[in-house]
C-alpha cells in the first residue's frame, strides 16, 4: 500500500456550526476552509473562544447540543476510495461511527475524562479493535500490546491491566493515543493533547504524534493555542479568530510572511528568545469580543492597526490568494483595492513589522 | 505598543457596545438576582413554587380557608359522600348563577347499619365565597368569623369532599392539617439546619479529631434503621403530654436524624471552600477569620444549603405522615395528614368512602412541587457556572 | 552593567537594561530563604494517621534583591507554587527561614510569626493568583474586592475607598467605572487585572506572582506581562515570578531559580542560565521548549527526558535527578550534591557541574530567525 502523499484527504468548505442557545445565535465556527493531504500534519490556531475545537468537533460529527453544523460540506475520502460528506451524515447514524475511530480517530486535552476510570487501559484498547476489525480476543489482546509499545508505555504486557488513574499524565496521553491508532485511522484529529502537560513531556509526545505519522503516513490535524507548538510540527497552518479562518498557508510562510494584522499580532506577541528581555511586547487592544457581540464586517476590525474606515467594518472580506496556498481574509489584500489604491493603503511589509520586537 | 491608558480608552469603546445590548444589567447582578433569572427559566420549578406557596399561605391561614373547625362533627353526616356541585339554580325568573349542592336525604340499612345518601333534588345549599360562619380566632389573636368558601347560609351541611365516619368535613380537616404537616416539614428542618450548620461547620473549619468525631458520629447516625429508631423513641413520648409538646417531640426527633445530611453537606461546602483561592485571597488581605467565613464563605453557601432544606423538607413531611399513619407520631385531636390518613387504613374504609383518601393527595402534591422546587434551586443555585 | 557574554550582540547592538544594573547585581536581598522545608503529611485510614510526608519544598535557600524579577521555574509539582506559598504565609512552613528586610527595620523571620505579627508584613509582600476565575470572589463587587485590604487596614472607607479603588483600575488599564460590577462581567484578562489592582492596593513592595499569566492567552499574556513590567518600573516592586513557561520567564525575569521536586538544582542570571546551563535539568527543560519559529526545528536534537519526575514523598537516594539525568554516574546515586557557586551568582546542584558540557538555549536552536 502506497498512498498517493499528495491525494486530499479532507477538505472542508465553508463550514458554519451554530449553537441555537436561549439567549441567541452563537456562530462558534462561521465558515472555515480547510484541506488537508494524507501524511501531513495541519495546525488549527486561534485564542479560547475562537472556534477551533468546535471546528474539530465538527468533522466528526460530535458537536454539543444546541450546537449543529447549518451549511458548508465535509468531505473525506475514504480508505476504499469514496469520497463522502461528513456534513450530510446524521450525527447518531451508523455511517458516522464506521468513520469514528476506523477512519478517523480524536485524543483531547484531558485523557483523564476522555478514558473510563473503571475499565483497564488494555480492555478500551480492546474494544476499539474488536469493535472496528475482525479479529479474535487474543489478537486484540496482543495488538493491544504493542501499541501500548509503539506508544512508548514500559511494560506494555503489565500496563495492559492497569487503570487510567494509576498512570500519570504524560502516560495517560500516551494510552489515549494507542487507542486512537488502534484501527490506524487515516486521520488522526488532536485537540489541544498537550496542553495541560509538562514542557518536556510535551516535547515527548510531540515527537511521538511526529514519529507515529512518519510511520504509518496518516494524517493529523492538530487543534492548539501555542504558537510553539505550531512551529514544531505543522505543514500548514490555518490562523482562527471568532469562527473564521482568517488566514492560512504553510508554516514558513506564516511564520516568516504573514499576511493578515492579527497574525502578526500573534506572532509578536510572544517573548521572544531573540528579542531583548524586558522589553515591552507587542499587545493586541482589547479582547475578543463576547459571542452574542459579533462586529460586523470583518469581525477583527475593533481590534486592528490597520483598520479602514467605513470599510473593513462594513464589507465582509473574502479570501484572497497571496501567493500558493497562502490566503488570507483580509480587505488590505483584495486584489482590486490594491491596485486602485496603491500607495493609499499599502500593506505594510511583513517581515519588517515582525521583526519590529526585536 | 499599547499603553495603559489607550489599553483603557479600547476597553471604553467596547463596553458601550457591550452595554447597549442586554448586557448592562448582566454586569451589576448580584449573586441573589442571578440565581432568580436563572431559576426563572425552570419552568417545572416556578409552578412547583407557586403550589408551595400557596401550601404554606393555606397553612398560615387555616381557620380562613377551612369551612369549618376542626372539631365540627356532626352525627347526621357520618360519610356523607362529596355532592356534585351545581353552578346554575333555576328560579322562578329562569335559570341564574348560584352555585350550590342538592340537598339529601339518608337511609339506614336496619341489618348492616349502613347508611345510604340519597340526593333530594328539592333542597339546595347555596355556596358562597367569603361567607361567615363559625366564629374562630386567627393566630389566637384576632376574632373573625369569615371563612373563604362554604354554606351561604350558616349551619347549611355543605361538605365539598364528603365527611369521615364522625361527620366532619373532609376538607377542613385537610386544610387544618398542612398547618401541622408542613410545618413539621419546617421546624424540623430549621432544627437539623442549626445542627448541621454548627456541628458540620466545626467538622469542615477546624478539620483533624473534631472533624473525625463528628464525622464517625454521622455515620453512625446514619447507619441506624431509622422507623424502628423513631418508633422506639416516639413510643417513649408520654401519653399525658399535651398535643403541642408531641408536637415538638416529634419535629425533634425527626432533626435528630436529619441533621446529618445537611451537616456533610456544610462541611464539604466548607472543605472545598476554604482552599479555594479567593479565601486565601480574603486571609492575605488581613480579613479576620470570623469575617471570612461571614463575608466570603457563607454567601457561597447559601444557596446550596437553601436548596438542600427544600429537598429535605419534603422527607421531614414523608416521615411525619408515615409515623402518624402507624399511630406512633402526632395523635388526635391533633390534625395532621398521617393523622387523616389513619382513617383511611382499613380496606372497608376505603371502599365505603374513598374520599378520606384526600389528605394522601395534599402529600404528594407537597411532596412533589418541594421536590421539582428543591430541583430548580439547586441547579440554580450556582449561577456562575457556565 | 552588561551582561556576561555578549554572545548574542547581533544588529541591534547590545541594550543596556539600567533597572537591571541598579539592582539585580548590587541590590541588597529584600527576602531570604534559609533552609525553606515544607511537608505535607499524607494521611491513611479510619483515623487519619500520618503514614508519611510529601516534601513539597525540601531545603530551598535563595534570596530575592530588591527590584529584580527572580522566576521559579519548574515543572508541576516541583514545589514552586508551595515556596511562594510559604513566602506569603499561606502554609506554615515546617522548617526554615524567611528573612524580611522591612524598610529601615532590623530583618524578621516571617516564618516565626503568628497571624497578628504578619499584619503588617502581609500588606508589603502580596500575591496575585493563576487562576483569574476562582481567585475573585464572584459574589463581590470590583470594589470590595480590591478594597477589601483598604477597609480591614483601616486605611480608606466611603467614598474615600470608593476613589482609591476607581484609581487602582485606572492604573491597571480598566475604567474605574466598572468599581459596581461583579468578576463575571470580565474577561480573563480583566480579571487578572484585577486581580493585580488588589495585589497594588497596599503599595507592596514584593509581589509573590503564581502562574499569574499561564492561563491567559497570548495576546492577553502580553498585555499583562506588560503591565507587570510598568508597575514595576513605576512603584520600584520586586517579584518572584513562578511560572512554567521559559519563554516568559526569559522575558520578565533577572534571575532564574530552576527547582526539581522540591529543591533548587540551579540558579543563575537569566542570560547566564539560559545561555550557560550548568545542570542537566535546565539544560533538558530548555531544550524542550517548543520556538515560536519552523526554521527552528530541534526535533531530533532535542533531549528527552524518559521515566517520570520523582514521587515527592519517596524521592530515590543520591541527587534526585538521577533516575533520569543521562549524565548520571555512581556517585549521582549515592551521594547527595549540594548547591555550589560556579561562576559569579551562579549556583548549582550538580556534581559534575564544572565538567559538562551543556547546551544553552541558543546552541540548541542554532540559527537565529528571521
Amino acid at each position: 500500500m502506497a498512498p498517493n502523499v499528495e491525494e486530499t484527504l479532507l477538505e472542508v468548505k465553508d463550514v458554519k456550526t451554530h449553537f441555537f442557545t436561549d439567549e441567541g445565535v452563537v456562530k462558534a465556527v462561521d465558515g472555515v476552509n480547510l484541506s488537508l493531504r494524507r501524511g501531513q500534519t495541519l495546525c488549527v490556531v486561534g485564542e479560547s473562544g475562537c472556534g477551533k475545537s468546535v471546528m474539530a468537533r465538527s468533522i466528526l460529527r460530535i458537536v454539543p447540543a444546541p450546537g449543529r453544523i447549518v451549511s458548508g460540506e465535509i468531505s473525506f475520502r475514504q480508505r476504499n476510495g469514496e469520497t463522502i460528506d461528513l456534513a450530510q451524515m446524521n450525527p447518531r447514524g451508523r455511517d458516522i461511527r464506521s468513520i469514528r475511530g476506523r477512519e478517523i480517530s480524536m485524543i483531547f486535552q484531558e485523557p483523564m475524562s476522555s478514558l473510563s476510570p473503571v475499565h483497564t487501559i488494555g480492555s478500551q484498547i480492546m474494544e476499539a479493535i474488536l469493535l472496528h476489525l475482525p479479529v479474535s480476543r487474543s489478537e486484540a489482546r496482543k495488538r493491544a500490546v504493542s501499541l501500548l509499545d509503539l506508544v512508548g508505555i514500559p511494560r506494555a504486557s503489565e500496563q495492559l491491566d492497569a487503570y487510567s488513574f494509576e498512570l500519570s499524565g504524560g502516560m495517560r496521553q500516551r494510552a489515549m493515543i494507542a487507542i486512537a491508532l488502534a484501527c490506524e485511522p487515516q486521520l488522526l484529529i488532536a485537540d489541544e493533547p498537550t496542553t495541560a502537560l509538562d514542557v518536556t513531556t510535551q516535547a515527548n509526545i510531540l515527537d511521538l504524534i511526529s514519529d507515529l505519522q512518519a510511520d504509518s503516513g496518516m494524517a493529523v490535524l492538530f487543534i492548539t493555542h501555542d504558537l510553539g507548538v505550531v512551529a514544531e510540527i505543522a505543514d500548514e497552518v490555518v490562523v482562527m479568530y471568532l469562527g473564521r479562518d482568517v488566514e492560512s498557508g504553510d508554516v514558513d510562510a506564516i511564520f516568516h510572511e504573514p499576511k493578515h494584522p492579527y497574525t502578526r499580532a500573534l506572532l509578536q506577541s510572544i517573548p521572544r528568545y531573540d528579542s531583548r528581555d524586558r522589553e515591552r511586547l507587542y499587545s493586541l487592544k482589547g479582547s475578543v469580543p463576547h459571542p452574542f457581540n459579533r462586529p460586523g464586517g470583518c469581525p477583527f476590525h475593533p481590534r486592528c492597526d490597520e483598520f479602514i474606515a467605513d470599510q473593513c467594518n462594513t464589507i465582509d472580506p473574502g479570501r484572497y490568494t497571496v501567493g500558493g496556498d497562502h490566503s488570507v481574509r483580509c480587505l488590505l489584500y483584495e486584489p482590486s483595492a490594491a491596485a486602485q489604491n496603491v500607495g493609499a493603503s499599502e500593506p505594510p511589509a511583513p517581515a519588517q513589522n515582525v521583526g519590529a520586537t526585536r | 505598543m499599547t499603553s495603559a491608558p489607550t489599553q483603557a480608552r479600547d476597553d471604553a469603546r467596547s463596553a458601550s457596545a457591550e452595554e447597549a445590548g442586554s448586557e448592562g444589567r448582566i454586569v451589576v447582578a448580584n449573586q441573589w438576582q442571578l440565581i432568580w433569572w436563572k431559576f426563572r427559566k425552570h419552568r417545572l420549578a416556578m409552578l412547583a413554587g407557586l403550589v408551595t406557596l400557596f401550601l404554606y399561605t393555606v397553612a398560615l391561614f387555616a381557620e380562613f380557608f377551612a369551612p369549618y373547625s376542626s372539631g365540627a362533627y356532626s352525627a347526621a353526616h357520618t360519610h356523607l359522600p362529596p355532592p356534585q356541585i351545581h353552578l346554575i339554580q333555576e328560579t322562578d325568573g329562569g335559570p341564574r348563577f348560584s352555585p350550590h349542592v342538592k340537598g339529601f336525604t339518608v337511609q339506614i340499612d336496619p341489618d348492616s347499619f349502613k347508611r345510604t345518601y340519597m340526593v333530594d333534588e328539592t333542597v339546595a345549599y347555596p355556596i358562597g365565597l367569603f361567607v361567615r360562619g363559625e366564629e374562630y380566632k386567627l393566630w389566637g389573636l384576632f376574632t373573625l368569623d369569615v371563612h373563604l368558601i362554604g354554606a351561604a347560609q350558616a349551619g347549611d351541611p355543605v361538605y365539598l369532599l364528603g365527611a369521615d365516619r364522625l361527620g366532619r368535613d373532609v376538607l377542613s380537616r385537610t386544610i387544618y392539617g398542612t398547618r401541622v404537616s408542613m410545618s413539621v416539614g419546617l421546624v424540623g428542618v430549621g432544627l437539623s439546619l442549626l445542627l448541621g450548620v454548627i456541628l458540620g461547620g466545626i467538622s469542615g473549619y477546624y478539620g483533624g479529631v473534631i472533624d473525625t468525631l463528628i464525622q464517625r458520629t454521622i455515620e453512625i447516625l446514619r447507619s441506624l434503621p431509622t422507623i424502628p429508631l423513631w418508633m422506639g423513641l416516639s413510643a417513649a413520648i408520654p401519653l399525658t403530654w399535651p398535643p403541642l409538646r408531641v408536637y415538638f417531640a416529634i419535629t425533634v426527633l425527626l432533626s435528630l436524624i436529619g441533621w446529618t445530611a445537611l451537616a456533610r453537606e456544610v462541611r464539604g461546602r466548607f472543605l472545598s471552600l476554604k482552599t479555594e483561592d479567593f479565601v486565601i485571597a480574603a486571609r492575605l488581605d488581613g480579613v479576620r477569620e470570623l469575617q471570612i467565613i461571614l463575608r466570603h464563605m457563607a454567601p457561597s453557601m447559601t444557596s446550596h444549603i437553601i436548596a438542600s432544606v427544600t429537598l429535605a423538607i419534603p422527607g421531614m413531611i414523608l416521615a411525619e405522615t408515615a409515623l402518624s399513619f402507624l399511630g406512633i407520631g402526632l395523635r388526635p385531636p391533633v390534625v395532621s395528614w398521617g393523622v387523616l390518613l389513619q382513617e383511611a387504613q382499613n380496606v372497608r374504609s376505603i371502599a365505603t368512602a374513598p374520599w378520606l383518601l384526600f389528605p394522601g393527595i395534599a402529600v404528594v402534591t407537597a411532596v412533589l412541587a418541594m421536590n421539582f422546587l428543591g430541583d430548580g434551586l439547586r441547579d440554580a443555585a450556582d449561577p456562575y457556572q457556565a | 552593567m552588561s551582561r556576561p557574554k555578549n554572545t548574542r550582540q547581533k544588529g541591534t547592538g547590545l541594550k543596556i537594561r539600567p533597572e537591571k544594573a541598579q539592582t539585580a547585581e548590587s541590590g541588597r536581598p529584600l527576602l531570604e530563604l534559609r533552609n525553606l522545608r515544607m511537608q505535607f503529611p499524607v494521611r491513611r485510614g479510619m483515623f487519619r494517621r500520618t503514614v508519611g510526608f510529601v516534601r513539597a519544598v525540601n531545603d530551598v535557600s535563595f534570596s530575592i534583591r530588591l527590584g529584580e524579577t527572580l522566576s521559579l521555574v519548574g515543572e508541576s509539582g516541583c514545589g514552586k507554587t508551595t515556596t511562594g506559598r510559604c513566602i506569603v504565609r499561606v502554609y506554615n512552613p515546617t522548617a526554615g527561614k524567611i528573612q524580611y528586610q522591612a524598610e529601615d527595620q532590623e530583618s524578621v523571620d516571617l516564618a516565626q510569626l503568628d497571624n497578628r505579627a504578619l499584619r503588617p508584613y502581609r500588606r508589603q509582600i502580596r500575591m496575585i493568583f493563576q487562576d483569574p476565575f476562582s481567585s475573585l470572589n464572584p459574589r463581590l463587587p470590583i470594589l470590595q474586592i480590591v478594597g477589601e485590604s483598604l477597609k480591614v487596614n483601616g486605611i480608606a472607607r466611603g467614598a474615600e475607598l470608593e476613589e482609591r479603588v476607581a484609581s487602582l483600575l485606572k492604573r491597571v488599564g480598566l475604567r474605574p467605572e466598572y468599581i459596581r460590577r461583579y468578576p463575571h462581567a470580565f474577561s480573563g484578562g480583566e480579571r487578572q487585572r484585577i486581580g493585580i489592582a488588589r495585589a497594588l492596593a497596599l503599595n507592596p513592595r514584593l509581589i509573590v506572582a503564581d502562574e499569574a499569566v499561564s492561563a491567559l492567552d497570548v495576546s492577553v499574556q502580553a498585555q499583562i506581562l506588560n503591565l507587570l513590567q510598568d508597575l514595576q518600573e513605576e512603584f520600584n516592586l520586586t517579584y518572584l515570578f513562578i511560572a512554567h513557561d521559559l519563554s516568559v520567564v526569559e522575558h520578565i525575569s533577572h534571575r532564574v531559580a530552576v527547582m526539581y521536586v522540591g529543591k533548587i538544582v540551579e540558579l543563575a542570571n537569566t542570560d547566564e542560565l539560559f545561555e550557560n546551563p550548568l545542570h542537566p535539568y535546565t539544560e533538558a527543560l530548555l531544550s524542550a521548549v517548543p520556538k515560536p519559529d519552523p526554521r527552528l526545528r530541534n526535533r531530533g536534537v532535542r533531549i528527552r527526558l524518559e521515566g517520570e519526575v520523582a514521587d515527592p514523598s519517596s524521592p530515590p537516594s543520591g541527587c534526585y535527578f538521577h533516575p533520569r539525568c543521562r549524565y548520571a554516574q555512581d556517585r549521582c546515586r549515592d551521594e547527595e550534591p549540594t548547591a555550589r557557586e560556579i561562576g559569579k551568582d551562579h549556583w548549582v546542584a550538580c556534581h559534575f557541574a564544572e565538567e559538562l558540557e551543556l547546551r544553552g538555549f541558543e546552541a540548541i536552536g542554532s540559527t537565529p530567525g528571521l
